[in-house]
């Protein structure tokens, strides 16, 4: 059994992942990246839309910076947020976006002078001032205050993970391509490695390391629709749960993107309707501007993706052979700005859908998109019930996102959560390493048990047909509506698969790649997700971002101001254990209010008020805002050092 | 744009049945030699080849080797010889070609198995050897003040050179690509050509020389364009590779 030995092993090579293991790097560790695909295959690339940042370049920005960024995304997450980390997080995005500047980045920047734009359906012709030509630009997402989401024509995600990975291979960080790490190793609560299958050859191989992160990426292939690659099928997330003592924060908090093109799934980005696209309905009708009159199609994705299952509920979509669809139209955009801002929307266009969105309507409905739980850890990235087990990006529950992330928010997390895990991780490296160490029993032990999994496949059942029925029954019962009634069939319905995962067979007893023993291995791990997932729903009785009870339509702060913590101690359990972490809301900066969009019934929360009193007390005060912000919620000291400095901006004097 | 025309979904009146013959081949089986082998699908509307071969491994044989990432055209993973061409699999409907389809995996990588090669290792080499990173002048970067600024127009032309997804298309329509295992390609010398072109980068054409002043660089290159006719990005590989020509021709 091959052995490698490694300060730091960083699982998954995408944003998140590489740029943790730069962090490692910089501070003199070694790291060691295993990815599935070739980094820059990941599925960072595919992000198109852009990246949120305060900079308050652009004139539709200004006025922007942390406190504004802040309450976007605080009230994004419906209040599910992890406030502090939302803070630490906000503060740092406008570095990630100048390091990844100064690392090569081509952001498109601001022109000075006249500005053709669309905006609420009309032409506009907005005036950029002299001082900004040539920095960062910035367009408009959904549930912004402000024009704030940097971008690189729409292959933003292309562009950072090329950057980002190019960066890494500066740094001769070795990337182990085509691995998969199948579980982790542990022994007296500190994770210790992880043992991991060559995708290519099919050997087992184990990893030793002082401290590991999990940078998997999403489980939208846990559902039938989704925008995610098939590669994304949250097993990171699923072999922290099956160290039975990390937990999983907010699985139930699943994102719908409203714009997936019918019937593949493609993402057309949120960056389409930011830019002036508008949704319609068969009779050509914008029906969003009934729904919300102010934000209308730039509400966040919960509340659109909501009203568009809706109105297609009401007999208002749009029939095909592929199910009922609406439209979206970015005609009004023009062929200029499609070509250019919107190329690879242009192409997908063309390609999957053979239309010209320049003259064309585009065929769409909401997917799953986003996974906003994850595993779940403290404010440096660090497991709280695992230590030397951290997790960042997609895969982790942070906790900025709460139960619904907004556009642009997610790469930013990825760049930032790596800049801070990164350091936090050399901390745990140079601190521990002295009491370092493992037996040899529990290796061999974490190997025996995956030996075992793998020459299991003597049954008769099909992993294939297994993963579809779990995808189909995802799709169906823990979607964007739910319904306890179809929650409690989904649980029991992932249980009897989970049960005939025991049994299946594998035919192809193919040395090497074997893409039959891969579905074979995934499945229960799947499953176990897919479970956490919808008893998790079917466990919280209110509606809270996009997670949607139609038959507890409101949010309720007084029973459910909490984050949900799966966990999986016994692998023959068939349910994970649920347990709710609360939020204190008198230690809330932006205590709960309404969003600004969506539902404005909820059942308050008992200190709701008397925190809403201190806050409005202190910014009575003749204080900046940097004072108040501290006399609130201090979170500089969270914070590694390096990053706690004060952001400049083009027209703010830093205090 | 120009490989596919736009035009509307039609719908068929009667299915037609595709032959989708494969070249299959695994090295961690020795023992067995490479064979075509022809499987039958029926096509449905809006049928790509990531949708018919997925169907097959589903369906009729679950060892089939090949890989898909994102199934939107932009990872560049799926890569195949389709038709004699190459092209990205995924993005291609199975409507724009014959009933017999032909495929096999990119020439002048490693092969994994089937249609699986090994374009990450490639890629990695050629980065590591061009060194396709900004070499910056300083060390350290302010985070926290004012971005540096840039030309609207410029960074909208890095970014044309950068879009690249080193597919590995043009390196397996290059002949001096499949006689010679060292060269770097039309994608290293595009990806050069982007830094290049970035005012920050501190690399002088001397520097460039040393990386592509031979024939392994752009000296190889025999300018017959296969890689520009299959590029999946329509990237301007002609007149980029044209450009570090004639400068590096200068200092020679
Ligand atoms: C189509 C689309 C468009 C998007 N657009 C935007 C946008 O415009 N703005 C925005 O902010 N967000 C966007 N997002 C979300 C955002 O792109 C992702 O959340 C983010 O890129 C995830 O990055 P990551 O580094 O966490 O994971 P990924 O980039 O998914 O990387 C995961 C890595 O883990 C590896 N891996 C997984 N499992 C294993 C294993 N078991 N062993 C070893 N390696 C493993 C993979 O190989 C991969 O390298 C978009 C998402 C989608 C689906
Ligand atoms: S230059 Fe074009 S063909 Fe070559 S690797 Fe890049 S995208 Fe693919
Ligand atoms: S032009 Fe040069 S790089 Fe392109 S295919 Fe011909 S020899 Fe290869
Ligand atoms: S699968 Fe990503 S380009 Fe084809």
């Amino acid at each position: 059994m091959e052995i490698v030995h490694t300060d730091a092993l960083i699982i998954g090579g995408g944003l998140a992942g590489l740029r943790t293991a730069i962090g490692v790097r910089r501070r003199g560790f070694d790291a060691i990246v295993l990815s599935l695909v070739p980094a820059k295959r990941s599925h960072s690339a595919t992000a198109q839309g852009g990246m949120q940042a305060s900079l308050g370049n652009s004139v539709k920005g200004q006025g922007d910076n942390e406190d504004v960024h802040f309450l976007d995304t605080v009230r994004g997450s419906d209040w599910g947020a992890d406030q502090e980390v939302v803070r630490m997080f906000v503060h740092t995005a406008p570095k990630a976006v100048r390091e990844l500047a100064a690392w090569g980045v081509p952001w498109n920047r601001v022109r000075a002078g006249d500005r053709h734009s669309v905006v609420d359906g009309k032409s506009v012709t907005l005036k950029e001032a002299e001082g900004t030509h040539g920095l960062i630009d910035a367009r408009n997402f959904g549930g912004t205050a402000k024009w704030r989401t940097c971008y690189v024509s729409d292959g933003t995600g292309h562009s950072l993970l090329y950057t980002m990975s190019n960066q890494a291979i500066a740094e001769q960080i070795p990337v182990h391509e085509r691995m998969e790490a199948l579980s982790l190793i542990h022994e007296d609560g500190r994770c210790c490695g992880a043992v991991v299958r060559n995708l290519a050859t099919g050997q087992l191989l184990v990893y030793i390391a002082k401290a590991v992160a999990i940078a998997t990426g999403g489980c939208g292939r846990l559902y039938r629709t989704t925008t995610n690659a098939v590669i994304n099928e949250g097993m990171g997330a699923a072999m922290a749960l099956e160290t039975g003592i990390a937990s999983l924060g907010n699985m139930e908090a699943v994102q719908f993107h409203p714009t997936a093109i019918v019937p593949s799934g493609i993402l057309v980005t949120e960056g389409c309707r930011g830019d002036g696209g508008l949704l319609l309905d068969v009779d050509g009708n914008r029906f969003m501007a009934e729904y919300e009159p102010e934000k209308k199609e730039l509400a966040s994705r919960d509340v659109v993706s909501r009203w568009m299952e809706h109105h297609i509920r009401n007999g208002k979509g749009v029939k095909s052979r592929f199910g009922d669809h609406l439209w979206l139209d970015i005609r009004l955009l023009g062929k200029e700005h499609i070509t250019t801002r919107l190329r690879e929307v242009n192409e997908i266009c063309h390609y999957f859908l053979g239309i010209d969105p320049v003259e064309k309507l585009i065929p769409v409905r909401p997917a799953q998109h986003y996974s906003m739980g994850g595993v779940r850890t403290d404010h440096t990235g660090q497991s709280p019930q695992l230590r030397g087990l951290f997790a960042v990006g997609e895969a982790a529950c942070w906790d900025m996102h709460g139960f619904n992330r907004l556009g642009g928010n997610s790469l930013a997390e990825t760049v930032v959560g790596g800049m801070i895990v990164g350091e936090y991780m050399a901390d745990f490296i140079e601190s521990s390493s002295a009491d370092f160490r493992f037996s040899a029993g529990v290796v061999q032990q974490a190997v025996a048990a995956q030996q075992k999994l793998l020459s299991s496949f003597t049954g008769s059942e099909n992993p294939v047909r297994i993963i579809e029925d779990m995808r189909s029954i995802m799709s169906e019962k823990v979607g964007i509506y739910r319904t306890g009634e179809a929650l409690r069939e989904a649980v029991t319905q992932l249980q009897s698969l989970l049960q005939r995962a025991k049994h299946i067979g594998v035919k192809s007893s193919a040395r090497g790649a074997n893409p039959e023993l891969v579905s074979a291995y995934r499945s229960g791990s799947m499953l176990k997700l897919a479970l956490c997932i919808a008893q998790g729903a079917l466990q919280r009785e209110e509606s809270r971002g996009a997670h949607f009870r139609a038959d507890f339509p409101m949010r309720n702060d007084r029973d459910w101001l909490c984050r949900t913590l799966a966990t999986w101690e016994d692998p023959e359990q068939m349910a994970p254990t649920l347990r709710y972490e609360p939020l204190d809301v008198m230690r809330m900066e932006l205590p709960p209010g309404w969003r600004g969009y969506g539902a404005k019934e909820r059942i308050e929360h008992p200190h709701t008020a008397q925190r809403q009193a201190e806050v409005e007390a202190a910014r009575a005060q003749d204080k900046n805002r940097y004072e108040l912000q501290r006399e609130l919620m201090p979170f500089e000291h969270l914070l590694p050092e390096s990053l706690r400095g004060k952001n400049a901006r083009f027209q703010e004097e830093p205090v | 744009m120009n490989l596919i025309p736009a035009r509307e979904i039609a719908t068929q009146e009667t299915p037609r049945k595709l032959r989708i013959t494969v070249l299959r081949h695994n090295p961690s089986e020795p023992d067995i030699t490479p064979y075509l082998q022809t499987f039958e699908v029926e096509e449905g509307e809006g049928t790509t080849l990531f949708i018919a071969l997925n169907e097959i491994r589903e369906q009729q044989d679950a060892s089939l080797q090949f890989d898909f990432v994102c199934r939107a055209g932009v990872c560049g993973s799926c890569a195949m010889i389709i038709n004699g061409k190459p092209a990205l699999a995924c993005r291609t409907l199975t409507r724009d070609l014959p009933d017999h389809v032909q495929l096999a995996p990119l020439p002048g990588f490693e092969l994994i198995g089937d249609l699986s090669v090994n374009t990450g290792k490639w890629m990695r080499h050629m980065a590591e050897r061009v060194q396709t990173w900004l070499h910056r002048a300083e060390e350290t970067i302010s985070l926290d003040a004012l971005e540096e600024r840039q030309d609207p127009d410029l960074a909208e032309k890095i970014y044309e050179l950068e879009r690249c997804i080193e597919c590995g298309c043009c390196v397996a329509a290059c002949g001096t690509a499949q006689m010679r295992p060292d060269f770097v390609g039309a994608v290293g010398l595009l990806q050069l050509a982007r830094f290049k072109l970035d005012p920050r980068d501190t690399r002088e054409d001397a520097d460039y020389y040393q990386v592509i002043g031979d024939e392994s660089g752009v000296f190889g290159c025999m300018t017959l364009l296969g890689c520009e006719d299959v590029c999946p990005k329509e990237l301007p590989l002609a007149q980029q590779i044209a450009y570090m020509r004639r400068q590096m021709a200068l200092i020679k």
